[in-house]
């Protein structure tokens, strides 16, 4: 017999194929998730002990499809139930194309970032859709509760069906407009995994994990796509540093103090030949050069060795490309590394008028007014980098650096 | 992101207002329903975090210790009693405008004569991830 792990994996994997083929068949996702997300519980229930069948897929197609029959009562709803079961009889059982049809994986993402959808609804719907995690577990890995997750899935489903959206794989131009979108969502789903030190919790999924599984499985489907291997690039190579990028208690390590021999030298091996292949292969995106300037850091032997001529060309072209002036702070320290500080200093000048006040401005002049030795000046941006953060442990590592300035400034009197 | 909507004893601008304890039962049922209402719409947005009323001033209590020895607990009623924190909900909304939104629908809320109360409501971001890297 198979254990409760295993078949839950197992689960995992089915659920989204099983739901691409039930939307496709009755042309309403949201019912279709609702349906399958029955057929999920009940095989959670027999599997276990009644053994797994030997189609997952078909099995749970078959059940949701019974579910979905059920609920279509009533006389308004008689002729889709007719059509339906109609469809059924049109298609008994599941062709071997269809499990594996990768359209309909593709379909399915591209259903779950839908453009009506908010950052935070796409994500939900994604990580229950196609990640097959449960309601409680993404609740889990936002810290809300339960019903409120369940109460944001519901809502981004009837927004998905508001908008006219059929499930069906978009073509052509459309298809390029709607990836954004998906390795947008897929990218914050890395993020929200990577960034946030909240520490290993029971039933709490790893976010950044689950991002490049999903990833390598649109990857899968679209092999040809130079920023979709850009982006799975990106992950690995960031993935990499995970473990020397915080310290006791979720302190931060900047990448210049980070233990090198702490990085995962097989994820930065995979991140590093992936964006060496697809480097070149079509337009060159934001997420391929994002994970070219990454490369560039994993590969590096120190902080110092760093080939800070290279990741300043690239974030010179990233500029070009990105509208976000984050980019420009990333510039201006790669400039600083190459031709001295004053050079660094005098890139954030006017990027002063669309950052405003924002605390990554402050943090970054701090760190060029170390370097150029003016450390009052930059004890001052310090602090006030500190009061903009929104992010704790980023807070506690700018007063950090605040408090080593202020200490060896006590010293040297 | 998440913010927390906090309001105090103390805020309500509506200088008519007076204490609850002046209130008519219907006027008292009112307010209550009001802010269930607006809790059980931000639950079906898939917003509400948690919502809380905390007990009277009178109730509270303040503990300071040195760390040895022990700590000094303080019991009420206070003469500061209007700044203590009346209740919070935290939302998680996809923007600061959303949040200032639900701060001023719960700013609203009615008493006496059905008039909104104007109570004064902090807007605090919880800390999350670092943001504005994309």
């Amino acid at each position: 017999m198979m254990r409760r792990g295993e078949i839950e994996g197992l689960l995992r994997d089915a659920a989204p194929q099983a739901l691409a083929v039930l939307a496709r068949r009755c042309g309403d996702f949201a019912d279709a998730e609702d349906a399958i997300q029955e057929a999920m519980l009940e095989a959670s229930s027999q599997w276990p002990a009644r053994g797994v069948p030997e189609s997952p897929v078909g099995w749970l197609v078959h059940v949701a499809s019974r579910r979905l029959t059920d609920r279509l009562r009533g006389d308004s709803a008689r002729r889709r139930r007719e059509q339906l079961a109609a469809d059924q009889q049109q298609q008994p059982a599941l062709g071997a194309d269809e499990i594996s049809a990768r359209d309909d994986s593709l379909a399915l993402i591209f259903m779950c970032c839908h453009p009506a959808l908010t950052s935070a609804s796409a994500i939900a719907l994604t990580l229950r859709a196609v990640g097959g995690l449960s309601t409680a577990e993404i609740a889990a890995a936002f810290l809300v509760p339960e019903a409120t997750m369940a109460q944001r899935i519901s809502r981004a489903k009837q927004t998905i069906k508001a908008a006219g959206a059929t499930f069906a794989m978009p073509v052509g131009e459309e298809r390029e407009q709607r990836l954004r979108p998906v390795l947008r969502v897929l990218y914050l789903i890395f993020n929200e995994g990577y960034l946030s030190s909240r520490g290993e919790q029971l039933g709490r999924p790893d976010l950044a994990a689950e991002a490049i599984r999903l990833t390598r499985a649109l990857r899968a489907a679209l092999p040809n796509d130079p920023e979709v291997s850009g982006l799975l690039a990106l992950m690995l190579l960031n993935e990499a540093r995970r473990l020397a990028r915080t310290g006791t208690g979720g302190s931060l390590i900047s990448l210049a103090d980070q233990d090198r021999s702490l990085w995962d030298r097989e994820l930065i091996e995979e991140g590093v030949e992936l964006i060496a292949s697809c480097w070149g292969r079509g337009a060159i995106g934001e997420y391929q050069l994002q994970a070219a300037i990454a490369a560039a850091h994993d590969q590096s032997a120190g902080y110092a060795e760093t080939d800070w001529r290279e990741i300043l060309a690239l974030y010179g072209l990233l500029e070009r490309l990105s509208k976000s002036p984050m980019v420009g702070l990333n510039r201006a320290i790669a400039a600083a590394m190459v031709d001295g500080p004053e050079a660094g200093l005098a890139l954030l000048e006017p990027l002063a008028d669309s950052l405003a006040d924002h605390h990554r401005l402050h943090a970054t002049r701090a760190h060029l007014l170390e370097l150029a030795g003016d450390q009052p000046a930059a004890i001052e941006e310090f602090e006030r980098a500190a009061r903009g953060t929104n992010s704790l442990p980023e807070q506690r590592y700018l007063q950090t650096q605040a408090a080593r300035l202020r200490a060896a400034r006590h010293e040297d009197l | 992101m998440k913010f927390m909507l906090l309001q105090d004893y103390g805020g309500v601008e509506n200088e008519s207002v007076g204490p609850m304890s002046t209130w008519t039962p219907e006027e008292i049922e009112a307010h209550i329903a009001y802010q269930v209402e607006l809790n059980a719409e931000l639950a079906e947005r898939g917003e509400l975090v948690d919502a809380q009323g905390l007990t009277a001033p009178e109730q509270a209590k303040f503990v300071v210790h040195d760390g040895s020895g022990a700590p000094v607990i303080t019991d009420g009623p206070f003469p500061e009693g209007k700044e203590l924190l009346a209740g919070y909900r935290i939302v998680d909304v996809d923007s600061l405008e959303r949040a200032l939104e639900i701060a001023a629908r719960g700013s609203a809320a009615p008493g006496p004569g059905g008039e909104a109360i104007r109570q004064r409501i902090e807007v605090r971001e919880v800390m999350g991830i670092p943001g504005g890297d994309a």
